[in-house]
């Protein structure tokens, strides 16, 4: 297992990113059939759902890097903590857009304050958007570090208790992919399933795409400094 | 009070929301490619300022930047806790 993920390189993932991506949303399109109450504008949710899924993975991974960052002190913790949040947000911003347009096509409105599911969603986005105030605000690269991995625990515990406040509450009008009434159908599960992992390899291969910028950004500075410091 | 359905003109709604959803990658793309640029050009800033004092920019010279840095942080180091025990 562990040969295995140290054989995995950013040009593999990212190419099989593309490769499911694009295999779930040709599925998505072309194998799946039509939804029988929304019709064609269900075919948003192929790309939607795995969004806000992977969202929401990606702010409890980065919680996860946080206390390992707690613990260790090791500051590639925190980079792979804020790194992980910062394209969630990305996503994030994508899930509240797409769903605006679903719901002005579905609903004809842009957005529904009496929802929860929307609401909760638009709450955990804008808790994370003052992650970056918050953490540039503070100067001292350690304390920086510090305060922003216990925001990105106490945010990340949020979420899965908002996902589950969310799943109580009584649903209005926002469909449940997954529930025990009856979610998706197998034709439609496997092209979503599809989609999902795709989206996950997508993620994670932006996460190392800019972990690795990163990285080359703070080796160059290194470089400088010791330049400069022998001239 | 909940909208009622209107579904109608889906074909606009779903080609739209993919295409937010691509253009926000592209957004993305572009400034990771701005940035990219940027640490090209501190590239090769840095090989000129390594030609300037001699070196030719081989992976060895790196090598001595680094052993070279690790003594300067040493000596810096050992500044600041001489500095402390004061």
């Amino acid at each position: 297992m562990a040969n295995a993920l140290k054989s995995i390189t950013l040009r593999r993932l990212a190419i099989a990113a593309v490769l499911v991506v694009g295999a779930g949303y040709a599925l998505a399109f072309f194998a799946a059939p039509e939804d029988a109450d929304q019709g064609f504008i269900q075919k948003i949710f192929y790309l939607h759902v795995p969004l806000a899924t992977v969202a929401l993975c990606g702010w409890i991974v980065a919680a996860i890097h946080a206390i390992r960052h707690l613990r260790t002190g090791d500051p590639k913790h925190d980079a792979r903590s804020y790194v992980s949040i910062h394209i969630s947000v990305i996503f994030g911003l994508a899930v509240l857009l797409t769903g605006a347009i679903w719901a002005k096509g579905s609903w004809g409105v842009w957005w529904e304050w009496k929802e929860p599911t929307l609401v909760s969603f638009l709450i955990v986005f804008l808790l994370y958007a003052t992650y970056y105030p918050l953490r540039y605000a503070i100067e001292d690269r350690d304390r920086q570090a510090r305060y922003a991995s216990v925001f990105a625990i106490t945010a990340g515990a949020f979420v899965p208790l908002n996902f589950l406040a969310v799943r109580l509450a009584q649903p209005l009008i926002h469909p449940r992919t997954f529930s025990s009434t009856g979610g998706l159908p197998d034709s439609m599960l496997w092209p979503f399933l599809v989609c999902l992992v795709g989206m996950g390899l997508l993620w994670a291969t932006l996460v190392w795409f800019e972990l690795d910028s990163k990285a080359a950004s703070a080796n160059l500075k290194r470089i400088r400094r010791a330049l400069e410091a022998t001239a | 009070m909940i909208p009622v359905l209107a579904i109608e003109n889906s074909d606009r709604y779903v080609g739209g929301a993919y295409l937010v959803f691509l253009l926000l990658l592209l957004i993305y793309v572009a400034i990771m490619a701005a940035k990219l640029a940027r640490i090209q050009r501190e590239l090769g800033s840095l090989a000129e300022l390594s030609e300037r004092r001699g070196g030719r920019g081989s992976g060895h010279d790196v090598g001595q930047i680094h052993d070279r840095e690790q003594a300067i942080e040493t000596v810096r180091g050992a500044t600041h806790r001489e500095e402390a025990a004061r």
